[in-house]
């Protein structure tokens, strides 16, 4: 079986709010192997994207441990995990977000250029160009329809060859024919690059696509989700 | 590399253009704007000063004797080095004008020439005429020339005569314009100019009277000022001589225009600290704007120092572009108002483009904007990416990391250095500081203050729906109530503090000096005259006091043996000449707070009596000697005491008496100060007129008149100034009630939907506005006055009163302002379409 690409150990998530410590998540014991593709699913709230985002050190765990690539994201300071980020991930998020005052080429050079390449544009065009838009380039993204603003975020997200590609709900402000645009795109560029596809799903349809599904309910994943797994190794902590 | 990606996210983001940006630009522009014009203006006069130095002296130098003429020697050293010397004599005295059985009489301040005045520059008469001729006069009388003011004052006109002492005059001309008229300082009567020689029978210049001898220089071309000054203090070191030269000019003036300056400027300073207050805010608005964009840039890969950097960088670009409007406004109205300065002042100008104040107002600008920046700024390390998925329950420090802690504290270190440094007053700057930081911890304890008065309250508020909203608003967590107590709270708080002072001097002048200064104060009284004028006084019953003393004008030139100047030059009693008495028995008012008076008829070596508190100024002790000049001569006295001398009673006060023996034989006269009835006055001063001539009578209550509108001018001066801060003050205002726009019209939309009127969702924003702008004013209020009981008490020594016209005006203008500002944009928010609103907001 090969090594996993990410390791999350007895990992915990709690945060202090106005009204006192809220546990997000507790004891997530989870491998996922090179390659794989996962699919987050659970009713809100059930620490679907917190999950995510300490997989992609977005979130510091308060407990366990959470290792990608062989490195312990638990021990890296913010501008450590930024660095890791830049170097091999990529995150798509619901919301798009992309950099109002930037065009969607510049939207998608941005981690190219943080990363020192300096054929960082060229290289976005072409990126652009492989999620159909690269008439739309100089567009910002307050001039893009809300597919579009996605299709710039994915091609962000995957410009840089990213080892693992962080999805939280794609498709959530999407209708019907753009979202499931977005996940052939989404798919497509995973399979050409071979990237570890990680992503928050409402729809089980969706998530169906991945090689294994997680169940999260309460901010534990649920044991019985282990039987919708296909061809990898889920654990479940006691 | 960083550096130049951060420049690159920078520059994009900058390309959305300035929208967000116009308060920040304003306010800084603004507070640029009043220190590059303040000092555009004074550079402006210092430039039309020493343009015209050596004209305003009246010569490339000047020596100038008090009390005497210049002794052989000295005119000997004058001839040697000059190639022309002009000798004028001032003092004050009496123009005496008889009409039948009426005589009126005015103080002038008499400057008695010889034929070579003026050496440089002219006087203009009306009618024109030369000045030679006018001193012809007619009649067999000599002629003289008066100022407007005086020939209006006793209804003189060309033709007319008049009486100096107890000679007569012919006025041939109205003196319009004369060269020197910027060494003079602070004169208590208009100008009168006649020939030295004419006074011969006047009665007026006569041993131990008080005049002043100028002794004008015209210099080869070329010659070494410097080294002439050394040369001449060298040589008469001891001699009281006092040397001035055409590098500076009108030095009193000159003083007079710094020290404004340097006043005016500090009062820009808390204007720039007013707009910080603006700047920061709007730092923090276009910060918070782009949380998204700093956590989506984190979540990509970009470091804390890139994300500092982009920002740091925008800000600085926005910075330079403040500063720049603020440079060209400050320089460009000095030149644009060029004429009517130059009209209203009385010493020349040359208004142009001045690099150096404009230079001191972007470094002023530079720091104040980088201080007021970077706390806001430092807060974008506290952002995190976890920011895209929620901001429900993020936390953040209260206080930067420790080193924007360093690099704040180092900034405001520099920008008072800084002021220190080019205002030349470390005492004025740092009580200036202290006062805006002291200004500023106030009024943020007192925004929180508010902020949790406003949040207890809101219970008490229930059934009042439009106060519970008005209090939630004004108590709410990133609301616009702090940085709106901040704003206006400072710029009222210097206004207040302005008001204080100004209201607590005027009632100095006014009520306090008045009821306590004698009606009149005579000099020159020879020593042969004292008798009789003590005797008419005597005999009146409409006189309740009268002091007179002996007096003489002599110079300290040595401590212990050393020169004076070495010991302790700073004190003012080492400038120039003061007054010196002489008395046997101790006078029964003095009070003695250390050593002995002399026994009577005491006549052994000179001993003298020192003013307390200058003399611990300067740190003198019982037994030390003091060497006076006086007429020329050098008399050393042992200190035998010292006493409590009051001079702010505009009684008479001497930092020196000495014993009898030691000063009676030299030349003098006597001063005395006279308290009678007002109804009374008139008919004392025609009778000491009369009897004797030669005498001077000052009337204090036009000095005091004369004293109080100077210090009204500068009052009115300082007071735009602090405008200019309550401006910037209002400029911050509006930019907080945009800021808060959006919460307002979605407030407005859910409150409509609820079923409120326009008309009570108005009176609510009404309601908050005037709560916030009364609290403002109030804490505005206690600041200022706590600023104007510290500068009153401590440095002007007076009783503080609280001034409350004024006090009353700042809280209704702290209401005023703020209700302008924050009812200016509630409108549109009323307006707008509830549905719009929410329908935007999902």
């Amino acid at each position: 079986m090969p090594a996993p690409i990410l390791s999350l150990t007895d990992a915990a998530l709690s945060l202090m709010g106005n009204a006192g410590r809220v546990d997000i998540l507790s004891g997530i014991t989870l491998d996922v192997v090179q390659g794989e593709t996962l699919g987050l699913v659970g009713p809100s709230g059930s620490g679907k994207s917190s999950l995510l985002m300490l997989m992609g050190g977005l979130e510091q765990a308060t407990g366990g441990t959470v290792t990608a690539l062989g490195q312990d994201l638990t021990t890296m300071d913010e501008d450590g995990l930024a660095r890791f980020r830049r170097d091999n991930m990529g995150v798509v998020f619901q919301s798009f977000h992309l950099i109002p005052t930037m065009t969607a080429l510049e939207n998608v050079a941005t981690p190219l250029e943080l990363a020192g390449h300096h054929d960082a544009f060229t290289r976005a065009a072409a990126e652009l160009a492989a999620v159909g838009l690269a008439s739309r380039a100089d567009h910002y993204p307050a001039q893009l329809s809300g597919g579009e603003q996605q299709r710039v975020a994915l091609a962000r997200a995957s410009a840089p060859r990213p080892k693992i590609l962080l999805a939280d709900e794609p498709t959530g402000n999407l209708d019907e024919t753009n979202g499931s645009a977005i996940i052939d795109l989404l798919f497509g560029l995973r399979d050409r690059h071979g990237a570890t596809l990680i992503m928050v799903t409402h729809a089980d349809e969706l998530a169906r696509r991945c090689d294994r599904i997680v169940r999260l309910r309460d901010g534990r994943i649920d044991l019985a989700s282990a039987g919708a797994t296909t061809g990898a190794t889920a654990k479940a902590a006691e | 590399m960083s550096l130049a990606i951060s420049a690159r996210f920078a520059r994009r983001e900058l390309r959305g253009g300035l929208r967000g940006f116009r308060i920040f630009l304003a306010c800084l522009a603004l507070g640029v704007a009043a220190i590059a014009a303040v000092g555009t203006v004074r550079a402006g006069i210092e430039a039309g000063l020493i343009r015209n130095g050596a004209a305003l002296l009246g010569g490339d130098a000047e020596i100038q004797l008090t009390y005497r003429y210049a002794s052989d020697a000295e005119l000997a050293f004058m001839n040697q080095i000059a190639d022309r010397v002009s000798e004028t004599v001032d003092f004050r005295s009496m123009v005496v004008v008889t009409r039948g059985a009426d005589t009126e009489r005015g103080l002038t301040q008499v400057r008695a020439v010889d034929d070579l005045y003026p050496l440089i520059g002219a006087v203009t008469l009306a009618p024109d005429m030369p000045l030679a001729k006018a001193f012809k006069g007619a009649n067999g009388l000599p002629g003289a020339v008066i100022e407007q003011a005086l020939a209006d004052r006793l209804a003189l006109r060309p033709g007319d005569r008049f009486r100096l002492g107890t000679q007569d005059f012919i006025l041939s001309a109205i003196l319009a314009k004369y060269p020197d008229n910027g060494t003079g300082g602070f004169g208590l009567g208009p100008r009168s100019l006649v020939l030295t020689r004419d006074l011969a029978n006047s009665g007026l210049i006569t041993e131990g009277t008080l005049f002043s001898t100028n002794y004008r220089l015209d210099l080869p071309q070329g010659a070494d000022l410097a080294a002439l000054e050394t040369q001449a203090e060298t040589r008469f070191r001891d001699s009281g001589l006092r040397w001035h030269d055409s590098r500076r000019g009108a030095g009193g003036a000159q003083s007079f225009v710094d020290r404004i300056g340097a006043f005016l400027i500090l009062v820009g300073l808390s204007g720039l600290a007013v707009g910080g207050v603006g700047v920061s805010a709007a730092v923090r608005a276009y910060l918070a704007s782009k949380t998204g964009v700093i956590a989506t840039l984190k979540t990509l890969g970009a470091t804390r120092r890139i994300i500092f950097q982009t920002y740091f960088i925008q800000i600085g670009v926005l910075t330079v572009i403040g500063i720049t409007l603020g440079l060209i406004l400050g320089a460009a109205l000095p030149l644009l108002f060029a004429p009517l300065i130059a009209a209203s002042l009385p010493i020349p100008t040359d208004f142009t483009l001045y690099p150096a104040p404009l230079i001191e107002a972007a470094l002023y600008g530079t720091l104040a904007a980088l201080i007021f920046t970077l706390w806001p700024l430092a807060r974008t390390e506290d952002i995190r990416a976890a920011t895209l998925f929620r901001d429900a329950l993020a936390t953040s420090r209260s206080l930067p990391a420790l080193r924007y802690l360093i690099a704040t504290a180092a900034l405001i270190a520099a920008l008072i250095g800084a002021a220190i440094w080019l205002t030349g007053t470390a005492f004025l700057t740092l009580w200036m500081a202290g006062g805006i930081t002291g200004a500023l911890v106030i009024l943020t304890l007192a925004a929180l203050l508010i902020r949790g008065v406003a949040r207890a309250g809101r219970t008490a508020a229930r059934g009042r729906p439009a106060l519970r909203l008005a209090l939630g608003a004004i108590g709410a967590r990133g609301g616009e109530s702090t940085s709106v107590v901040l704003s206006l709270g400072l710029g009222l708080a210097v206004l207040a503090a302005v008001g204080q002072i100004d209201g607590n001097l005027r009632s100095a002048f006014a009520d306090e000096l008045p009821a306590i200064a004698p009606s009149y104060f005579f000099v020159d009284i020879q020593p042969d005259q004292i008798d009789g004028f003590k005797a008419r006084l005597a005999a009146d019953p409409a006189v309740t006091k009268t002091e007179a003393a002996p007096m003489l004008r002599g110079v300290i030139t040595r401590i212990n043996g050393r020169p004076a100047e070495d010991v302790a030059g700073g004190s003012w009693v080492l400038h120039g000449d003061r007054g010196v008495t002489y008395a046997d028995a101790m006078p029964p008012t003095t009070t003695i707070t250390e050593g002995k008076w002399w026994p009577e008829n005491y006549d052994g070596p000179p001993l003298l009596s020192f003013s307390d508190e200058e003399a611990r100024e300067i740190g003198l002790r019982i037994g030390d000697t003091v060497t006076v000049n006086i007429l020329g001569r050098d008399i050393t006295a042992t200190i035998a005491s010292f006493r409590q001398v009051n001079f702010e009673s505009a009684g008479i006060g001497f930092v020196i008496a000495m014993n009898a023996a030691a000063l009676q034989g030299a030349p003098h006269t006597w001063i005395a100060t006279v308290y009678a009835d007002q109804a009374a006055e008139a008919q004392i001063l025609r009778d000491l007129a009369n009897a004797y001539p030669n005498i001077t009578a000052i009337a204090i209550r036009d000095a005091i008149t004369q004293v109080a509108d100077l210090v009204a001018g500068i009052a009115a001066g300082v007071r735009y100034g602090a405008l200019a801060t309550l401006l910037t003050g209002f400029l911050v205002l509006i930019g907080a009630a945009a800021a808060g726009e959006q919460a307002r019209t979605y407030e407005a939309a859910v409150l409509k939907t609820l079923g409120a009127t326009r008309g009570r969702i108005l009176y609510s924003f009404a309601l908050r506005a005037a709560l916030l702008g009364a609290g403002a004013g109030i804490v505005a209020l206690v600041a200022g006055m706590l600023g104007g009981w510290a500068v009153t008490t401590y440095i002007m020594e007076n009783s503080y009163k609280i001034i409350w016209g004024n006090a009353l005006w700042i809280v209704l203008g702290g209401i005023l302002a703020t209700m302008l500002a924050g009812l200016g944009f509630a409108l549109r928010s009323l307006n707008a379409k509830p549905a719009q609103v929410l329908r935007g907001r999902e």
